[in-house]
């Protein structure tokens, strides 16, 4: 290999060097500040470095489909996804602004973690080999491990990383060895020519299905599939707030993203059989995830159990295999990113510090002297449960119309059947918040950064929802 | 030559071991171990693939063994220190003890 075959297309991962060189920085500026005032600088420039990868993106945008080494590609999908993970990010540093100095006093490494996390994130969006994707997981993975402990004198904010890296390093296993038998089979770890070799003689069966069932199972894991989905309330609840809100719109994105080009790229051939599978998986996600929903007192709990019935719906997405449906799934992502971002930043105003949690009667009241607060959680939970003209219904319409197209309208019946049920938990906190006496007077915590997300993720809820098709046209889809 | 068929089932067991102990056991470590095991399962097969393909010179079998390698390290650093958390807190580091978080 030359030094002209490495720098060749490297822009491709341009995004990925700017957030890299960002991390560095921000541990090196951590290490040279003076006292505790000009830690407050390092959100600051956590932000820069993530509007800078997204101005990398935008660059990129312009410029025709080129592939890096063959490991990691730019297509309009890989930068959708990408784009859809930098918002996260970036939201997810607003609301750590005010909150990090209660929780914990080191702030460098917590803000060189989110950017690496998010590295890993757009890098997983992009890869078109299995030994990429594999890393770009583990570096996300091993960076979320620790953001989820990092309320370090908490027992809960502890327990919550280490379940999760204890789960999250079994899915990895699983992954890696389906993996594996996916390259026994195939003779090589490239996307597109495992889906090449697969069309024309279908491999060895006794290698290939064994490793996409346990790929299925490492995917499963990450984007949080019943019945491997035990991690994700007790990691969301425990996890610091906004360490939630990135891992549930950075994670569900960046292996979804990666999960839709497995499939559509590697084993178009096998359809037939996957879809099935899938198809199962939905139903089963999106039951369990609304029917456990409904009965949870606390805020997170119920977001995190929302968060599984989401991401069935975005499975049904998947089921029929088709460009329509990788398309719809990325929109439905960058909805659930802003709604989900938003709810759980109403959370941060509402919760006790030493629970990092709040129970659904802290609400109660709330529209009485915190009109806007209560009207920007009515805008997300009217949006999440589905209710046009917001985003959330677009989402849905997007997906099940794709799965009625693809053949599969049974799946879309489950689908808006499951939405109307899920509309039941996310109302009750608004007939809390409007038509309930509070028990105790809560005061809602806040900060810039934090009414500024507040803010965006609202705006954008309604916005994407009033136009949604210049967002259809912004996005593109995989496969077809 | 051994045949390829016996380093698959090797790998296998090994993975059958790993998985066996990542659920049964209750000390946060012995779950840890037995993931490793899994993970160099993996490292088993992608060796044996890569040697038995033909084309020697496309090492991406060795490579994909060798980063998972270095990232089942960098794991054990990681898990290693939230346990070590846990346990500073806690003094347990059973995981049916951990049970604040439960509903």
């Amino acid at each position: 290999m030359n030094i002209a075959a490495l720098t060749a297309n490297l822009h491709v991962i341009l995004p990925e060097m700017v957030l890299a060189a960002f991390a560095l920085l921000v541990i090196l500026a951590d290490m040279l500040r003076q006292d505790e005032e000009e830690s407050r600088l390092l959100p600051l420039l956590t932000l820069a470095g993530i509007l800078a990868a997204m101005a990398a993106t935008a660059w990129i945008w312009n410029r025709p489909v080129a592939s890096y080494q063959e490991g990691a590609i730019a297509d309009g999908f890989a930068l959708g996804a990408r784009t859809v993970i930098l918002v996260a990010a970036g939201l997810a540093t607003l609301l750590s602004m005010g909150y990090l100095p209660r929780i914990n006093r080191q702030m460098g490494e917590y803000y060189a973690l989110v950017l690496l996390a998010t590295l890993g994130m757009t890098m997983m969006a992009s890869a078109t080999d299995l030994i990429v994707l594999f890393l770009a997981l583990e570096i996300f993975s091993l960076a979320l491990y620790i953001l989820s402990g990092y309320y370090r004198k908490n027992p809960r904010s502890t327990e919550a990383s280490m379940k999760y890296f204890l789960l999250g390093a079994f899915a990895s296993s699983f992954f890696v060895y389906g993996a594996a038998l996916l390259y026994g089979a195939a003779g090589t770890t490239q996307l597109r020519e495992i889906g090449n070799l697969l069309a024309s003689d279908h491999g060895n069966p006794n290698l290939l299905w064994p490793g996409i069932a346990l790929l299925l199972v490492g995917f499963g894991f990450k984007v949080s599939l019943v019945p491997f989905h035990m991690w994700t309330p007790d990691v969301y609840q425990g996890a610091p707030t906004p360490v939630t809100a990135f891992m549930s719109a950075g994670t569900k994105t960046a292996a979804f993203a990666a999960f839709v080009r497995v499939l559509m790229e590697a084993l178009p051939a096998q359809q037939i059989q996957w879809g099935w599978a899938l198809a199962v998986l939905a139903v089963l996600t999106m039951t369990v995830g609304n029917l456990t929903a409904l009965r949870q007192l606390s805020l997170k709990r119920m977001l995190a159990y929302s968060s599984v019935a989401n991401a069935g719906y975005i499975l049904v997405a998947l089921v029929p295999g088709t460009a329509q449906g990788s398309k719809a799934a990325l929109f439905y992502l960058l909805t659930y990113a802003f709604m989900n971002v938003g709810a759980l930043a109403v959370v941060i105003t509402l919760e006790k510090i030493d629970e990092l949690d709040a129970l659904q009667n802290r609400a109660a009241g709330l529209a009485d002297r915190w009109p806007l607060l209560a009207l920007a959680m009515s805008i997300f939970m009217l949006s999440l449960s589905g209710i046009p003209p917001l985003a959330g219904f677009f989402g849905k319409f997007f997906v099940f119309q794709a799965a009625v197209e693809g053949g599969w309208t049974w799946l879309a019946v489950v689908g808006v059947l499951n939405s109307a049920i899920s509309a039941y938990y996310y109302l009750r906190v608004m007939v809390a918040m409007y038509f309930h006496e509070a028990e105790e007077p809560v005061q809602p915590r806040r900060w810039g950064g934090l009414s500024l997300s507040l803010a965006l993720t609202a705006l954008a809820t309604v916005i994407i929802g009033l136009y949604p098709s210049l967002w259809t046209g912004f996005l593109s889809g995989l496969g077809g | 030559m051994v045949p390829l068929s016996w380093y698959l089932i090797l790998a296998a067991f090994l993975f059958t071991c790993g998985l066996f102990g990542a659920l049964a056991r209750r000390n946060a470590i012995a779950v840890l171990m037995g993931i490793e095991l899994m993970l160099n399962a993996a490292n088993i097969n992608l060796v044996a693939f890569w040697r038995y393909s033909g084309a020697v010179t496309d090492l991406a079998g060795q490579v994909f063994a060798l980063f998972i390698i270095a990232v089942a390290a960098a794991e054990a650093a990681v898990g290693l220190a939230l346990i070590i958390a846990v346990y500073r807190k806690r003094k347990t580091v059973n995981v049916e003890e951990l049970d604040l978080l439960a509903g």
